[in-house]
């Protein structure tokens, strides 16, 4: 797309600081189906790879949490495994339990975060309200544990800064059983809904072979059938000691991306409960003093999919390279395998299937031939939710109210 | 594939690397030549179907290096391909993006921060820099100070 093309569009976006993500996608459109997208990024660029090399290697993991407010526990810990590779250290069992717990307790409250969100998009603010009230006690467990609702900053190189208190067991292991009562419920209510159905499935299709094709990760891939989970392919912390399944279904939609994200909700909770239950004694971390010279590689699974972490190091004590690669980075450009060709009333959901962020649907504009901006990102929610309306109606479904779930 | 039938496969090209340099039982560098990294990717990418992760530019002290990462995921061995591009004037290297689509980014990304110059890749515009970024100043680079 020339520049004259975007200067009208940039016009119009909205570059909110207190978001993160800044992405603007721009749809050229054939009447009411997309013919092409492009996606623009580093609106707001923080050089973090770059900072990360002024650091040592101690500190890093406070600044790489804070690359996302969502995974602000999966970019650490993939960083120290890195670090941890380089120097040979095996951190203690407890503090690999630790890891475990509050990785599934960041995944819990994305995916409820996510599953709000999709309900929010295509007009079922039920959804949006009810996920994100069972989402808020799983954030106050997190803080109780690390001080921090996000950004907890818990991981460092030879283990865990913070340790569960014993006495906090219980209070854990009752908050995981609502959570995951609720979000059965919430399961059985989404995936029971003809409209629902009507609405996601067949609905931004990404096929397995373009998912290979555009490596992407996470529940974006499971959705398409392409089963891989770092949590279960190259274990780490403590998964290989637990009991519990990787989510994968073959579809490719967005309901199959629902359904992926749903149950692994519900499989969280259970690998949280049991590593609670099985949390060995002794200390949460050891002593690093140097990390000799070598190279890195750590992944883990955050919520969206693979967060991947390369360190080099020349024996000093900060990093000379420091690679890092959120799942976003390779789920984002899919979009043009699972975009193009689909009505624009669909195009919001497809975007937020593969849970980018919540500021990136709203940097969508969509431009015709002539350089005119035809909808803003409140005209594409008021069509996705009108497509909704109408299948209710094709259905003959009752209007949705409060008091029906 | 397992892990044994990976080492096995890898064999097949070791006349086109450096060396073989294993740092974990899961870990393993495939160090080559700039020209000989697109056919190590392709052989790793088509034939032994490994998955891409990403790439990793590095600014080392007398060249640059490309690291093309990926996985073979039913062992969780991560294969790193490095490719050494000795020419630090005017570096250059083979694009993956036309094989691998979902490097197009990356290959842009280390095109803005590093300067690498990538031979038919698809669409070599700017992605992190902004459009009135100066030309050639590359800010990954380790002449650039913070």
């Amino acid at each position: 797309m020339s520049q004259a093309t975007r200067k009208p569009v940039l016009a119009v976006g909205p570059f909110h600081p207190l978001q993160e993500e800044m992405e603007f996608f721009q749809l050229t459109v054939d009447g009411e189906i997309v013919t092409d997208i492009d996606v623009r990024i580093s609106y707001n660029h923080r050089g973090i790879e770059k900072l990360s090399e002024t650091l040592q290697f101690d500190q890093v993991p406070f600044l790489v949490s804070r690359i996302c407010g969502i995974c602000s526990a999966s970019h650490p810990l993939a960083y120290v495994q890195a670090v941890e590779e380089i120097a040979g250290v095996t951190p203690p069992e407890r503090a690999l339990y630790v890891r475990t717990i509050i990785n599934e307790l960041e995944r819990i409250h994305s995916h409820l975060l996510w599953v709000g969100l999709a309900g929010h998009f295509i007009g079922y603010d039920t959804v949006f309200m009810w996920a994100w009230k069972y989402r808020e006690p799983v954030l106050d467990l997190l803080e109780e544990i690390t001080g921090n609702r996000n950004n907890y900053g818990n991981v460092k190189v030879g283990g865990c800064r913070e340790d569960i208190p014993d006495e906090l067991k219980p209070k854990i292991v009752k908050e995981l059983d609502v959570i995951e009562k609720k979000t059965e419920m919430l399961t059985k209510a989404v995936l029971d809904d003809p409209i629902i159905h009507a609405r996601l499935k067949g609905v931004g299709v990404l096929t397995k072979e373009d998912g290979v094709k555009f490596a992407v990760t996470g529940p974006t891939a499971r959705g398409s059938g392409i089963d891989i989970d770092v949590r279960h392919d190259d274990p780490y912390a403590a998964y290989a000691d637990l009991d519990w399944s990787v989510i994968s279904q073959p579809e490719g939609d967005v309901f199959a991306k629902a359904v992926v994200r749903l149950l692994e909700t519900i499989e969280a909770a259970r690998i949280a409960r049991q590593a609670v239950q099985k949390l060995p004694k002794g200390p949460v971390a050891v002593e690093v003093k140097e990390i000799p010279p070598g190279e890195g590689c750590g992944h883990a699974e955050a919520p969206r999919g693979e967060t991947f972490h390369y360190v080099r190091s020349d024996g000093g004590n900060r990093p000379v390279r420091h690679k890092v690669r959120a799942p976003s980075y390779v789920n984002v450009p899919s979009f043009k395998a699972s975009c193009i060709g689909e009505h624009i009333a669909d195009v919001t959901i497809t975007l937020a299937a593969v849970d980018p962020c919540y500021s990136c649907t709203e940097r969508i504009a969509v431009v015709d031939s002539h350089n005119k901006i035809l909808h803003d990102y409140d005209e594409l929610l008021r069509l996705s939710r009108a497509k909704t309306a109408q299948l209710k109606k094709e259905i003959g479904a009752p209007e949705m109210k409060l008091e029906d779930f | 594939m397992k892990q044994e039938e990976l080492d096995n496969r890898l064999s097949e090209i070791e006349g086109e690397l450096l060396s073989v340099e294993r740092t974990e039982d899961n870990r393993i560098f495939l160090p080559c030549e700039s020209e000989k990294a697109y056919a190590v990717c392709k052989f790793l990418f088509e034939e032994l179907q490994l998955r891409f992760v990403i790439s990793t530019g590095v600014d080392a002290e007398h060249c640059f290096e490309v690291l093309h990462h990926f996985t073979n995921d039913e062992s969780g061995c991560i294969v790193t391909v490095k490719a050494m591009i000795r020419d630090r004037e005017a570096p250059e290297l083979e694009s993956i993006a036309p094989l691998i689509p979902g490097a197009e980014w990356i290959e842009r990304e280390m095109h803005d921060i590093l300067g690498i110059n990538f031979k038919n890749h698809p669409n070599l515009r700017r992605l992190i820099l902004s459009d009135d970024w100066p030309e050639g100043v590359y800010p990954l680079r380790k002449d650039v100070k913070v």
